[in-house]
Parts: structure tokens; sequence; C-alpha cells
């Protein structure tokens, strides 16, 4: 059932280019038209697809995929019914799907049913924003426990001794915070900030998908030589909240993810 | 320092700022280098006699400490049971415990050579004294407040601006303090190079829930003096009122060693049984909220639910990890009051002894009604009174016009 979040990034590795990691908020607009999305986004040849599990307190997140996930959460969203719906479609996507959640809606299932539940789903690896590698030794051993790919974060600010550790800690692939911000900011990429992403890749044992502000194709093309992937998600959202109904949102998505997913050529 | 007072019970928190399961590090990866260079900061500046020294001098001169101990002598005799005496944190400048805090978090700011600072605030008394400070370092400051909390405390909301503060309205969720603080927290990991973020509470991730807890421990350490200076003995009892639980631990945690009974005060708002409350502890469990593994109030799925409370500065759906400690190895009781008792409780205050409590200090109040008479008459009971009520007197005003 879940897939081999390495070998997704190899294959575009492959075919020359940086693997596309688009993110959708499930249960954002409904459970269906989230599922209408994935598989949109899985037409268009993601490697990767992240399914935001609603918190109340998304810490990491800016004010994009805080109403999205206000408005999922609104709609009766719960961990345990966003698994369902991604389990009810896992079996007929090529990409591999990843969880993105905070700690609490995790600790509400527990470290084990959570991870239990998550495999069954057919995911294959998880995100905790507000996760690290020092609080997450009972978190580990569930993901081992299920075949699931505990994925943590790196940023700028990171010193190498704590990127070493982190990387110890991660499976399928280390995901990188463009910058000092929440999702949706503003991303500029100056040649300083890519040469310090390409420092990180060149420690990195996993491969390094760098997320954060990444909303033109413009910035994927310049982000494609120095990332193993790309991870877009408030510009992505942004579109189902400005369509007029489900049909538009998963047009309108559509649209946005072909022409970013082209830009990651090499 | 402090540390070797909690003895009996280790030296908490341990090195990763857990108190037994609780407290911790839970937040985004941005934030965890300067996580660090505070407790690096804050380590050096326990180390150094200068940093001591700027700080009594602020506290004394600045802030006005020591603030007085007052026996309560009306309220003691109309409660009947033992004596009450109130540790009068009112006193400070800007009238509330937070600038005990908030003076001492700014000079470490001013170590770590920061610009800006941020906090959030709820009562708005925090915010009060993050912006007094900050127009004291000549740092430019942001307070995140809910649209709610501004509506219920526009005083201080008027007292920040004046101080040259901005006041960042925050519309999500409940428009209180847990928004304020969601918010607070995303400002940080945007400036998290030139910005210090001066938490008010006993929360958030390590090694917050220790320095702000070592600030406030002024408030247990002389009232403790005061009490074996002037009447040779012990309190038989400590009280303070419990939101996130600043001026508690502040109380508790120098009389942890000592047989006291310490007891905290929550806000049950309508009632425990409505659901609109603030008791974290006592009808919450344990999660993660805002970097730290506490008691929280949370729906089954993991959601936040929206703390209530009259008192704005109590309206917090977390408790410290240490009070989440407490609680379980049962050092700490912790009872609740509702809206309507720490009205009460204002209005005896004011009656009987001329001193207009904040709403949030009314809670530990109110639960002496309860208290007192189980304490012989030459037992003492310390309250902290950890803000006074200019801030609250329009809202009780009309919340004793509707009961008419």
């Amino acid at each position: 059932m879940s897939k081999d979040l390495r070998e997704q990034f190899a294959n575009a590795a492959e075919a020359g280019r940086a693997a596309f990691v688009p993110y959708v908020t499930g249960g954002f607009p409904d459970h269906g038209t989230c599922g209408e999305l994935i598989m949109a986004l899985d037409g268009l040849g993601s490697e990767v697809i992240e399914v935001g599990i609603p918190f109340s307190d998304p810490l990491a997140d800016g004010p994009t995929i805080q109403q999205a996930s206000q408005a999922a959460l609104e709609a009766g969203a719960t961990p345990s019914n966003v698994l369902e719906a991604v389990g009810a479609i896992a079996g007929k996507v090529d990409a591999a799907l990843v969880a993105m959640t905070y700690v609490n809606p995790v600790l509400a299932l527990g470290y084990v049913g959570f991870a239990q539940r998550a495999a069954e789903a057919g995911i294959s690896g998880v995100i905790i924003p507000d996760l690290t590698p020092e609080e997450a030794d009972d978190w580990l051993e569930a993901c081992d426990k299920y075949g699931l790919a505990p994925v943590f974060m790196a940023a700028p600010g990171t010193p190498p001794a704590r990127l070493e550790r982190i990387l110890e800690a991660g499976k399928g692939f280390l995901y990188y915070v463009s910058m000092d911000g929440v999702t949706g900011s503003d991303l500029e990429l100056g040649t300083e900030r890519l040469a310090a992403m390409q420092r990180v890749r060149a420690t990195s044992s996993l491969p390094v998908a760098v997320g954060f502000g990444v909303a033109t194709p413009a910035q994927a093309a310049a982000l494609a030589p120095v990332a193993d992937g790309v991870v877009v998600g408030s510009a992505l959202v942004r579109r189902v909240q400005e369509a007029e109904g489900p049909a538009e949102a998963v047009g309108s998505l559509s649209e946005l993810a072909a022409q970013l997913r082209g830009a990651l050529v090499r | 320092m402090s540390s070797s007072q909690a003895s009996s019970l280790g030296p908490l928190p341990d090195e990763r700022g857990h108190f037994g399961p609780y407290g911790g590090r839970y937040v985004p990866e941005n934030l965890m280098p300067a996580l660090e260079e505070l407790h690096a900061a804050y380590l050096a500046a326990q180390q150094d006699p200068s940093f001591h020294a700027e700080l009594e001098d602020l506290l004394a001169n600045y802030a006005g400490r020591p603030t007085p101990l007052y026996e309560a002598k009306n309220l003691s005799r109309e409660l009947g049971g033992g004596r009450i005496f109130l540790k009068r944190e009112d006193l400070t400048h800007t009238g509330a415990h937070k600038i005990n805090n908030a003076l001492g978090q700014v000079l470490l700011a001013k170590r770590m050579g920061k610009k800006r600072i941020i906090a959030e605030t709820g009562a708005g008394q925090h915010g009060v004294a993050t912006a007094t400070v900050a127009a004291l370092m000549g740092l430019e400051c942001m307070v995140y407040m809910g649209t709610l909390d501004m509506e219920r405390q526009a005083l201080n909301v008027t007292r920040m601006r004046m101080l040259g503060a901005t006041v960042e309205p925050v519309t999500s969720g409940s428009r209180s303090l847990k928004d304020a603080t969601t918010q607070a927290i995303r400002d940080w990991v945007t400036n998290v190079k030139d910005t210090h973020y001066i938490i008010g509470s006993v929360v958030g991730p390590h090694p917050y829930p220790l320095l702000v807890r070592t600030f406030q421990s002024v408030i247990g350490k002389e009232a403790r003096a005061q009490l074996l200076e002037r009447e040779g003995k012990l309190p038989k009892a400590a009280v303070a009122c419990v939101g996130a639980g600043s001026n508690a631990i502040g109380l508790f945690h120098p009389l942890l060693d000592d047989p006291i009974d310490l007891i905290g005060v929550e806000a049950a708002g309508y009632g425990l049984d409505s659901g609109e409350h603030s008791a974290s502890l006592s009808a919450g469990k344990p999660g993660v909220l805002h970097g730290a593994y506490l008691y929280l109030l949370q729906d089954p799925h993991g959601q936040i639910i929206e703390a209530y409370s009259m008192a704005a500065g109590l309206d917090y759906p977390g408790v410290g990890p240490e009070h989440s400690h407490l609680k379980d190895i049962k050092r700490v009781t912790y009872a609740t009051v509702d809206d309507t008792q720490a009205v009460q409780a204002f209005m005896d205050l004011a009656r009987l002894e001329g001193i207009i409590p904040a709403l949030e200090s009314s809670h530990a109040l109110a639960h002496l009604r309860e208290l007192a008479p189980r304490y012989a008459k030459d037992d003492i009971i310390l309250v902290c009174l950890s803000g006074r009520g200019d801030k609250d007197v329009s809202q009780v005003a009309a919340y004793l016009e509707k009961q008419k």
C-alpha cells in the first residue's frame, strides 16, 4: 500500500526533475472534493502528496492554511475521518502520501494508534512540525512498528550538529524550511539562500524537499537545481479558497499545479 | 538557584525542561536555536552578579519591591477561621506581578542583543508590563491581544499604546489569550533573529516555564521572609489563582519544601458542568499546546477547546507544566471558583478592606470563603493578590447591573 519515499525522489531525479510535493488540507473544502484534488494532483505526476490533518492552533502555518484548517474543522474533519478518506483513495494513486499535522491531534489517538491508522490508510510518512527529535522517542518507535517514515524539518538557523541529529532520526526525506516564517509567507530566493540549501543537501543522507513560501513556477524553477523536491501548499490551497465551487477548485488548482510541476525540470 | 528549594521533588525541570512528563520543547524547528540561545543567556545571567544587581535595582527602585504583606483583619473576621495575609503584588509598578517577569526577561533580551520585543496578553497586565519595560530599554514592542480581550480590557489597551507599543488585534478563534499566543509564536517564527518573545506565564517551550518561575519566585521568597520576620512562623496555607499559573508558581515554588497546604484556584466560568470555564487541571487532560506538554482543555480529537472566564487573564485552555506535575504528585491542590463567586469576592475585598482586586486575584479570594474556616484562629493563610482591579471596574459594574 504505502510507497517508498526515497524511491519517489529517485524516480524524479532519474527523469531530470526535482520531485513535486503538493499539499492539500484534509477535509477541505469537504472530504469528497479533497479526494478529487488528490486524484488530480496524482494525475499530474506528483511524486509525493502531503495531506494536512487540521489542527485548531497550527503554529507553523500562515493565514491561508490556518483558515482552510478552521473551515475543515467546522465541517467536521477529525484525524480519524481524514485518514479514512485518504485510505479510501490511496490504492488509486501513484504518488506517495504523507500526512502533515501537529502533536496534539496525534496524541489524541496516541502515537501508536495514530501510526497504525496512518499506515492502514496507505500513508508513507508523517510530518509533525512541532515535534523535534528531542521529544520523538515514542513516536519513532511507533513509526518503526508500522513502517512509517517520520519526516523531520530543518531550518536556515539549524546548526550542523542539530542537522546531523535530525537526519539520524528522520526517514523518507528531510523537509527543509526555506526561511524563518510560516507557510505562505513571501519567499525571496537570493543566491545566499540557494547556497544554504545546497549546503544542506550536500550534507544530507536523505532526499531534501524544500517548502514554505513557494508559490510561483519561477520559484519552483529556481529551487529545482538545489533541492530533491519542492513543496507547495498555501498557493494551491488559495486556489481552492478562491474557487466558486468544487469543480472550479479542482480546475484552478490543477492549472497552477501543472505549471509548478512543469517548472521543476533541471 | 531556586532548584535547591525543591530538593525533595528533585531538581525540576530536568535538562530538557521536563517536570515529570510535562514541559519539554514542542516547537517548529526554526525556534530551536532561539530557545537554546535563551537558555544559554539565562544560565549565564544566573551566574553573573551584575545581572542580579541590575534586576534587583530595578525591582526595588522601579517596580517597588518588596511589596507589602498586609493582614486583612476585616476579611478574616468576616470569613472566620485563619488569619488572612495578602501579598500585595497589586502595589507594584503597572499594578500586577507581571512586571517581575517582564523586567527579568527584558534584561535577558538586552544581553542577547535583541532589538524587538513581542508579547501576548489576556487581561492586558502582561502586555502593559512588557510595553513598560520595552519603553524603559528603548526597544520596539508589539503586543498580540484577542479582540474580545481588547474590548473588555480597553483601559490596558490605551495604556500599552501610550507606552509606545503596537497592540495587534487577533481575530481568530476565541479572540482571547490562546489565539494571541498562537499569533505571537507565529510572529516569533518569522522574526526570530532580532526578536525576543516575552512569554507572560509559566507555559511555552523550555526554558520559559523555568525562567518565568525564577523571576516570579520573588513573590514567595519575600512573603516567606516577611512572615518569619513579623510573625515568627510560616503560613499553614498559601492560595493563588491559576490561569496558566505564573503568580501561583511564584508564590508556591519557594514554599514547596515547607509543610504548607498549597492551593491553586482555577476559573470555573459559568460552572464546570457548563463546559464554559478555564479549569484545565480540574477538567482537562494532558496534551501539547504552544510548545509544551501540559494539562489542556481539548476535545476527543485533540482540538483545543476555547476557554472561558470573566477574568481575561485566566481565560487560557492550558496550565503550566510544573502545575501539571504538582497536581499529579498531589503537592498542590487545585480548586475552582466561578464568575459569580469571583465577583462576590471582588466586592467583598473592596467593601471590607478598601482594596479593589483584579478579577483574576478575586478567584483566589473567593476560595477563602470555603478555605478559611478550616483553619484555627492563629493559623496564617497567605494569599497572592496578584493584581489590582482598576482594569475590571467597568466590567464588574456592568455585570452587577445585569444581575439587578
